[in-house]
């Protein structure tokens, strides 16, 4: 996997997903079905972070080993995920890239 | 590759089918990316005919997909069988959603597909009749108008 992020934001709403996230962008989210790895591959974000411990469903691996989309997991909380990445030094789709 | 000629491709859409829902706008954006689109149009029919397909899959029986590629422009026009829109205005305003508890669940439902379609649209028409149906139909275009 080598993948350049450049932005990153939280959702489980994926039709935020489609509204507000730049392409190219990491998707943090609860949602672990299939969807949501159909939205990341139609809003263009480069890869998913399962958060709260949650894995995806079989459907969602399936889908995106077929469409290229790295899956990741994380223990902590929506809110810890983000502000970890975010005190990093990632930005959010909100704001301009540091890279 | 340049775009010569008109493609032209209908799809079918099944109501419920949460397990496909979306299948048919990756489709599309294949076709488009393969033909050499820019790929910030193609991310914008992508998304608009995202959201007409789910709205079909999560609200009608059944749809139609029309999806149309000329020099000009991309069209998608969208004809379902359901129970149509009551008040359409209410409908495209931001956040208004009927969506149940299983829509939302699959991370629908929120109240933006209407208008994330026609934010990604250059043209955008929606007509409705109650007990019967919607028409969803999306332009955009390839080339500046002159």
């Amino acid at each position: 996997m080598n993948t350049e992020i450049k932005y990153a934001c939280g959702s489980d709403l994926m039709s935020d997903v489609l509204a507000y996230f730049k392409p190219g962008s990491l998707l943090l989210t609860g949602l672990t079905n299939i969807q949501s790895v159909r939205t990341a591959d139609i809003a263009e974000v480069k890869a998913i972070v399962y958060v709260r411990g949650k894995r995806p469903d079989k459907d969602a691996v399936d889908l995106a080993i077929k469409l290229n989309i790295p899956l990741l997991s994380a223990k902590c909380m929506m809110y810890e995920a983000c502000g970890l990445l975010y005190s990093h030094g990632l930005p959010g789709v909100g704001e301009k890239s540091k890279g | 590759m340049s775009v010569e000629n008109i493609l032209w491709e209908k799809f079918n859409i099944t109501g419920r089918d949460f397990k496909n829902a979306g299948s048919v706008s990756i489709k599309i954006k294949e076709i488009l990316k393969q033909v050499g689109i820019n790929s910030s149009i193609v991310r914008r029919v992508a998304i608009a005919t995202y959201e007409a397909e789910m709205n079909v899959v999560m609200y009608a029986n059944k749809g139609i997909l029309n999806f149309s590629l000329s020099p000009e422009k991309i069209e998608i026009n969208v004809e379902d069988e359901g129970p149509g829109i009551e008040d359409i205005e209410l409908a495209m305003q931001e956040g208004y959603s009927t969506a149940t508890e299983e829509m939302r669940e699959m991370g629908f439902g929120a109240g933006m597909g209407l208008p994330n379609i026609k934010k990604n649209a250059d043209e955008f028409e929606i007509s409705s009749e109650v007990g019967k149906g919607t028409k969803v139909g999306i332009i955009i275009n390839l080339k500046k108008e002159t």
